[in-house]
């Protein structure tokens, strides 16, 4: 079992967390200037990097949303923060 | 080549095995190939396999980083079937299905097709109304399947629990009689064989590390070996084509996760079916040799790592115990992962992307084996033609920025 930090409570089971996205996706704005692929891209493209990664995810006993960043190879941990403007 | 038959069998059984050759030709790269396929798995090697059989093109490579059929193909549960809910997966799946029955006769090589049946086993009402729905939508779509009832299945699964503390009563399922397993490593090597023998340089050891692009056009790759000139590039590697894509800028609907896979101790047999249990998420063949072949859902970590983690291996065992309390006796003789590449609709990506001549092949997932012969078969005729094929038309990654997304996870609720 791995453990992965919840920047709210702490080091917690693996299984406590679900995977949200790669973090650094931005909203195209305005909406009514967006085109479909840009909205594709927005909604389902990722890099699935091979290393290093910053991804959302959810840890699902407290309810919030938090950055871990991660190696995709080994699966180290590297670090979690909250999530931009998000205090704790 | 030389032709396998029963006869050259009993011939090198008496003669110690001396006349047997390597089964394809290990080539070093030229400096420049009519089209090169960048992956050794199923799908590059039936690509290019059906480049020079079907397509005439001969001067064909396949790049291959590792050995051929060291990534998924190799990995794989070998689950076979068509069972699926979109008239466009049906005619993807039944294509490959098709394709298979008549693959050991074409390549003359037994890759041990065994369409022993599969059973999606339901547990409630609500599960056999959707697997219903599931067997109309297969025989709407000309594919044989069909609803199953309780005793019917029960009778399929003799072991299966029915014991008064079982979680998940067996209330019968989708049946689809030609579904069943075979060979996977045969599958690899049957089209490598094939393909060599008409001329297709297979390589391995050769990793591919950049993509040159001319004005717009695919110009060649840069691999471990130098470079390689092509006009024609055709991607079939899986979890790792997100980053060959990167270098042309184009970015996948892709994530990479671990899939594990287990095998137990070889016992008589006791299971001539594939069983996949709606409510553990646990499916289980036997293979020939008497091992137990199981697995179930992804691990829920994001990883390019080929390695599986503890959770995932409980839950599948357990799911495994809860449908054969029996096989809580045997041993797990080894355990395994490959890395998947998940589309958010379930169905894999075949088409054009970004400079002119290439194409991809991937987003398979967790069930791209039963799907070789097609995937190979529709690669080769984008890079032979520069078009689609009518098939694989509704998989171009086009599909998301159109909204026409075909959904099987929804569909017909059901991995691998
Ligand atoms: C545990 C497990 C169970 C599964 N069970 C089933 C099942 O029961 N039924 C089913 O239908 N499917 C199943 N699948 C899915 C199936 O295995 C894959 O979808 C299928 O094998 C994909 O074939 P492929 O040829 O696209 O990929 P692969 O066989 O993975 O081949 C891709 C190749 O590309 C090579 N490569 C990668 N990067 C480079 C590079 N830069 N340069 C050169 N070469 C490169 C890799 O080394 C690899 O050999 C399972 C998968 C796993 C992991
Ligand atoms: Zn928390």
């Amino acid at each position: 079992m791995q453990h992965f930090p919840c920047p709210f409570c702490g080091l917690r089971n693996e299984t406590e967390f679900h995977f949200a996205v790669e973090a650094g996706h931005s909203r195209p704005e305005p909406a009514e200037r967006v085109s479909d692929a840009e909205w594709a891209a927005y909604l389902y493209a990722n890099k699935s990097p091979k290393g290093e990664s910053r991804e959302v995810w959810l840890h699902l006993s407290c309810g919030e949303y938090f950055i871990l960043s991660r190696d995709t190879v080994t699966r180290a941990v590297l670090g979690s923060v909250t999530l931009p403007g998000v205090t704790r | 080549m030389k032709r396998y038959s029963a006869l050259s069998l009993f011939r090198e059984g008496l003669r110690a095995h001396r006349g047997w050759q390597p089964a394809w030709t290990k080539a070093r790269p030229k400096p420049a190939y009519d089209a090169v396929v960048v992956g050794g798995g199923g799908h590059g090697l039936a690509t290019a396999y059906y480049l020079a059989r079907i397509h005439g093109i001969n001067r064909v490579a396949v790049l291959e980083k590792g050995w051929i059929g060291g990534g998924n193909t190799g990995r794989n549960t070998t689950v076979c079937r068509s069972n699926y809910f979109y008239p466009e997966s049906v005619a993807l799946y039944d294509l490959a299905l098709r394709l298979y029955e008549g693959l050991s006769r074409e390549l003359n090589y037994n890759i041990m097709l065994s369409q022993r049946g599969m059973l999606i086993a339901a547990h409630t009402p609500a599960q056999m109304e959707i697997c219903n729905r599931i067997a109309n939508a297969m025989q709407l779509n000309n594919v044989d399947g069909k609803l199953m009832g309780p005793e019917e299945a029960a009778a399929r699964v003799p072991l299966i629990n029915t014991g008064p503390d079982a979680r998940y009563k067996l209330m019968g399922g989708i049946w689809q009689g030609r579904a069943g397993t075979a060979r996977h490593d045969a599958v690899a090597w049957a089209y490598a064989r094939a393909a060599s023998a008409l001329g297709v340089d297979i390589i391995e050891g050769c990793e591919v590390a950049g993509i040159d692009v001319q004005n717009g056009a695919v110009a060649g790759v840069e691999t471990t070996f130098g470079p390689i000139r092509t006009e024609r590039l055709g991607l079939a590697a899986a979890g790792a084509t997100p980053g060959l894509t990167a270098h042309v800028g184009v970015d996948l609907p892709i994530h990479d996760y671990a899939l594990q896979a287990f095998v137990s101790e070889p016992v008589k047999p006791c299971l001539d079916t594939v069983l996949l249990y709606l409510g553990t998420g646990t499916y289980v063949s036997q293979s020939d040799k008497g091992e137990l072949v199981f697995g179930g859902g992804l691990d829920r970590v994001p990883t390019h790592g080929q390695r599986g983690n503890l959770p995932v291996q409980e839950a599948v065992t357990a799911g495994l115990l809860e449908m054969f309390p029996a096989f809580g006796q045997l041993r797990l003789l080894r355990q395994w992962a490959g890395v998947v590449d998940v589309v958010p609709d379930s169905s894999p990506l075949i088409g054009p992307v970004g400079p002119s001549g290439l194409h991809i092949n991937c987003g398979w997932g967790t069930g791209g084996f039963k799907a070789i012969p097609a995937g190979g078969w529709l690669l080769s005729h984008l890079m032979a033609k520069g078009e689609h094929h009518e098939i694989s038309r509704p998989f171009d990654l086009d599909r998301f920025a159109r909204g026409r997304l075909i959904d099987e996870a929804a569909g017909s609720g059901i991995a691998h």
